[in-house]
């Protein structure tokens, strides 16, 4: 079977849907695969590369598209390539489905399979070949570097002879995939970085690349299915909005990545916004496709307003082209592992991964796929398993719980043969104590060691009550010594206890 | 006075007074139970302080108390004494005020069983009465006695103005024992001389359990000071529980014990966290054992001085920051500034926790009260064994003031006198930097190679000082 790969055709598109080390992957397989000279040329990934790979290239652009079994591209293909696709083939590409029905009808008369590479459904099992992701990561990345382009600064701080320059402040509206490498290509780069998104679950990511992670004083969790975030509570947004206002008036460079799925971008940066920013300020819009995120942003351009550049450029991993063209070449091997070698090749609809991005069934339309439920809420960490050292502890055999109550039994015993009833009375009583008060402090928190210790001490000033007895007998001052002593004891020990306790808090 | 005609003309019943007794020893046993647990600590305390007021009123009106006109004074002037020490005590010196009041409770059980011995209700005992009577008085006299100097000892050891190192007789254990037997000698004697021959007895008795107390505590490590003063307040409730047997008083009797076993379990659960056995803690000093006597290995190497600019850099750079607070922390009144290092990096997004070992100061639980008081939130305060875990995610380990806690030849070599005992792997992180005033060793008297380490930098200094100038850098 052949795999054949043409060149792009739309304008500024430079990537390519598979790289020179893609091929040995395919062949691997069995596949054939045909290039279409020049395909890679503006990836920086030259004809030779694919022929030493084992790739055939033909110049003949009709050739390429009436050759393939498996047609793998980048952007869907245009209403004229569309007629060109041989019948009863199979294409994978970015498809967008829901906007493109008449590019759906025109592939569907020409009965082919279709795999949408935007339409792979995002659970784990299929992280390798989700392109979304790995153009999203490109994206983030070049969307810092197409605002230092612009920004008239550093990004990080220093102190040089020639003065002290301050860090930039990033503020990135959006944590996905995008976000996140926007995150970390700016931290990388020395700004400080702050973030904010809709789903409290994304914080330990934030965080985890050194950024700052921004709460609103409301709760409303915005993790919608798909790994995407769901649409908010006009409240919340409110409270949303607020924060970007405070935000943008401090800030130097705004990164944007919300994107609803298949609806207009929401508008978080407002003119008004815009307006308070520095001069020379940045509003990257990583949205621009869908509307963008802010309320100026022109998709396709980048433009200045109020001083502050507006990129709104809907192609950036085509502006990382190289890149771009590697990573998205691994998400189809992985796809097309899936779908099986030369001699097994079917299109196994059983496969979840398969049948989410099974736009055209041999030329019937089978989009949208039954809903497959994700989360991107990470399951809860285990609380870590307390280490038991009292295992550790030096084994003294005459301290062994079975002997000692022996001992005591015996020692009980002996006291009983010949004693006053009085004497064992108290006896009873006092053996009794012992063991409540064992049973009452065993358990005691660490940290309440000493309160306790304290509280005990203050109790044991009972003496006093002996002191008490005696001060009317033929020494009180002896007794009222140990009562004095005593009273100090006890007013003291509670009084300090009292103290102490009143200091815990949560 | 009133109360004196009140109390004389109405006495409580003496089945009202039991009764009464019994009411306040459950209230003690409630406020045991209560301080357990953080939350019901503080409730814990107001039952100990209900109970006492109970036990207290009932003596008073139980008819048998008279001379209130040199009572009431007394316990005033007492209850003032105590009221303005508690409230004037540093908390950084709570464990010497323990120890002092431990030391009261001492003296007050030798005070009792003398006064006990010359009442003239004991002259009129005869026979089997009389010799557990007898028997009963040396025991109090005598545990009274070890308590008393015992804490008084242990005091000036927390206090500093007595050296923390043990300080070791030879034969030690020979005088001990000499003590004791002398003591058991002279009591049989006590019990069939004369009255007066007796009291001799009695008061050399004494005098040979302060000697025991001095020198049994004297022969213990500073570092072992946190399980002394445990064990002292077990001591202190076994004299009060003697006085309950010698008076026939069920209170005293409860509490004593209530007060004695939590103690000696105390001082047991605080003996395991160390791997240490009681009966050595007792007993012996720190590395009299049969392996300690060298002390530990030299340590080549050098060590590397860092300054508090440097630390704030790295802080500021850390993400996980775990701080482990010791003695000299405390000595240097140093909480409050490492409450506001804490805020300001946690409002910086880093992660600061504490990691406690359980005899880290003086007290057990010591380092927990004093960052209660700087207001450190207690839900970063880890425990040792929560955290050792953790410890190679740690960017910055900063050791403020402590050092046998974090010190590696507890696992390391096998003839260190403190080998075996837990300790929080400090090594294990990224940096340490210890803060201490000066390469001296710690309480045990031990060589910590931790500061000798490629990892670990040292901040030379009074910790308060110290990171006094960290928190600017970091401003």
């Amino acid at each position: 079977m052949i795999i054949a790969v043409p060149k792009e055709t739309q304008p500024s598109e430079k990537r390519v849907a598979i790289a020179p080390e893609n091929v040995a992957a395919f062949a691997k397989l069995g596949y054939e695969v045909v290039i279409e000279k020049g395909a890679g040329e503006n990836a920086n990934l030259p004809d030779s590369a694919y022929e030493n790979a084992g790739a055939r290239i033909s110049a003949s652009t009709e050739e390429v598209w009436s050759v393939a079994d498996i047609l793998l591209k980048v952007t869907p293909p245009s209403l004229d390539e569309a007629m060109k696709v041989r019948e009863g083939s199979t294409l994978v590409s970015f498809v967008y489905p829901g906007r493109n029905e008449e590019l759906l009808d025109k592939l569907g008369e020409r009965k082919i399979n279709l795999l949408a590479m935007d339409c792979v459904p995002r659970i784990s099992r299929a992280q390798s070949m989700d392109a979304l992701s790995s153009m999203a990561n490109v994206a983030g990345y070049r969307a810092v570097v197409e605002a230092s382009h612009v920004f008239g600064r550093f990004f990080t701080g220093q102190i040089t002879a020639a003065g002290k320059v301050p860090p930039a402040k990033v503020l990135i509206i959006g944590a996905g995939v995008a976000g996140l490498a926007a995150i970390g290509a700016a931290r990388n780069m020395g700004a400080i970085v702050r973030a904010f998104d809709t789903r409290p679950a994304v914080k330990e990511e934030v965080k985890s690349l050194g950024a700052a992670f921004l709460e609103l004083d409301f709760k409303e969790d915005g993790a919608g299915s798909g790994g995407y975030a769901k649409v908010m509570s006009k409240e919340f947004i409110e409270a949303e909005m607020k924060l970007f206002a405070e935000q943008a008036a401090e800030v130097d460079i705004i990164i944007t990545t919300a994107m609803i799925p298949g609806k207009k971008s929401p508008i978080l940066i407002t003119e008004e916004m815009v307006k308070s920013m520095k001069q020379g300020s940045v509003v990257v819009d990583l949205a621009a496709e869908g509307g963008g995120n802010c309320e100026l942003t022109e998709a396709g351009t980048a433009k200045v307003a109020h001083g502050v550049t507006i990129i709104g450029y809907t192609d950036f991993p085509s502006r990382l082209p190289t890149q771009s063209s590697r990573l998205y070449g691994n998400n189809l091997v992985k796809l097309v592992q899936l779908l099986g070698t030369a001699d097994e090749f079917s299109i196994n609809q059983e496969d979840e991964v398969v049948r989410g991005a099974l736009v055209l069934d041999q030329g019937k339309l089978s989009w949208p796929p039954p809903p497959v439920e994700t989360s991107v809420a990470p399951a809860k960490k285990p609380e870590s398993k307390p280490v038991d050292i009292a295992e550790e502890k030096s084994k003294n055999p005459l301290l062994s719980g079975g002997f000692l109550l022996g001992l005591l039994s015996v020692a009980l015993l002996a006291l009983g043969w010949n004693g006053s009833s009085e004497f064992l009375d108290q006896i009873t009583v006092f053996v009794l104590a012992c063991f409540v008060g064992y049973m009452v402090v065993w358990n005691v928190t660490p940290s309440l060691h000493t309160p306790l210790m304290s509280v005990t001490n203050a109790i044991s000033g009972i003496i006093l009550i002996g002191g008490m007895l005696f001060v009317s007998g033929a020494n009180p001052w002896l007794a009222g010594v140990a009562i004095f002593v005593a009273t100090i004891n006890v007013a003291g020990g509670f009084l300090v206890t009292q103290r102490m306790l009143k200091m815990f808090r949560k | 006075m009133n109360t004196e005609n009140f109390a004389s003309f109405y006495p409580l019943s003496e089945g009202l007074v039991t009764m009464a007794y019994l009411v306040s020893g459950i209230f003690f046993i409630l406020s045991l139970g209560g301080l357990s647990k953080q939350e019901t600590a503080r409730r814990g305390n107001i039952y100990g302080i209900v109970g006492m007021t109970i036990a207290v009123l009932a003596t008073f009106l139980s008819g048998k108390v008279s001379n209130f006109e040199l009572l009431v004074p007394l316990m005033l002037g007492g209850a003032i004494i105590g009221a303005v020490m508690a409230r004037r005590v540093e908390m950084t010196s709570m464990p010497e005020l323990v120890a002092i009041l431990h030391s009261f409770v001492g003296l007050a059980a030798v005070l009792v069983g003398i006064a006990s011995f010359l009442d003239p209700g004991h002259a009129l005992l005869e026979g089997s009465d009389k010799l557990i009577h007898e028997i009963e008085i040396l025991l109090g006299v005598f545990i009274g006695g070890v308590t008393f100097t015992g804490s008084v000892v242990a005091f000036g050891k927390l206090r500093g103005s007595l050296s923390g190192k043990p300080i070791l007789l030879p034969f030690r254990h020979f005088l001990n024992l000499g003590m004791v037997l002398g003591s058991i000698y002279l009591g049989s004697e006590f019990l069939h001389q004369g009255h007066d021959a007796a009291l001799i007895s009695l008061l050399i008795v004494a005098g040979i359990s302060f000697v025991l107390g001095v020198h049994l505590i004297v022969a213990i490590g500073g570092a072992d000071m946190p399980v002394v003063v445990s064990m002292l307040n077990s001591y202190s409730g076994w004299a009060a529980a003697a006085a309950g047997f010698m008076l026939k008083n069920d209170l005293l009797i409860i509490t004593g014990a209530l007060v004695g076993s939590s103690g000696a379990i105390l001082s047991y659960i605080m003996c395991n966290a160390m791997n240490r056995s009681l009966v050595n803690v007792i007993f012996g000093g720190f590395g009299t054992g049969s392996g300690g006597s060298g002390g530990s290995t030299e340590i080549e190497g050098t060590i590397t001085e860092t300054s508090a600019h440097e630390v704030a850099e790295e802080l500021k750079e850390a993400k996980e920051v775990m701080i482990v607070p010791g003695y000299g922390m405390a000595v240097a009144q140093a909480q409050h500034v490492v409450k506001e290092i804490t805020e300001n990096l946690r409002g910086k997004d880093v992660n600061v926790r504490f990691a406690i070992h359980p005899v880290a100061g003086r007290l057990p639980g010591h380092m927990n009260v004093l960052l209660a008081e700087a207001n450190v939130p207690y839900d970063i305060v880890f425990e040792m064994d929560e955290v050792n875990d953790d410890l190679p995610e740690v960017d910055v380990l900063l050791v403020i003031g402590a050092n046998d806690i974090v010190n590696p030849s507890a696992q390391e070599e096998e003839n260190s006198p403190i080998a075996g005992m837990p300790v929080i792997e400090a090594w294990k992180a990224k940096t340490v930097v210890a803060l201490k005033r000066s390469m001296a060793t710690g309480y045990s008297g031990v060589e910590n190679p931790l500061y000798y380490k490629e990892n670990c930098r040292m901040l030379f200094g009074d910790a308060k000082d110290s990171l006094g100038q960290v928190l600017s850098g970091l401003n």
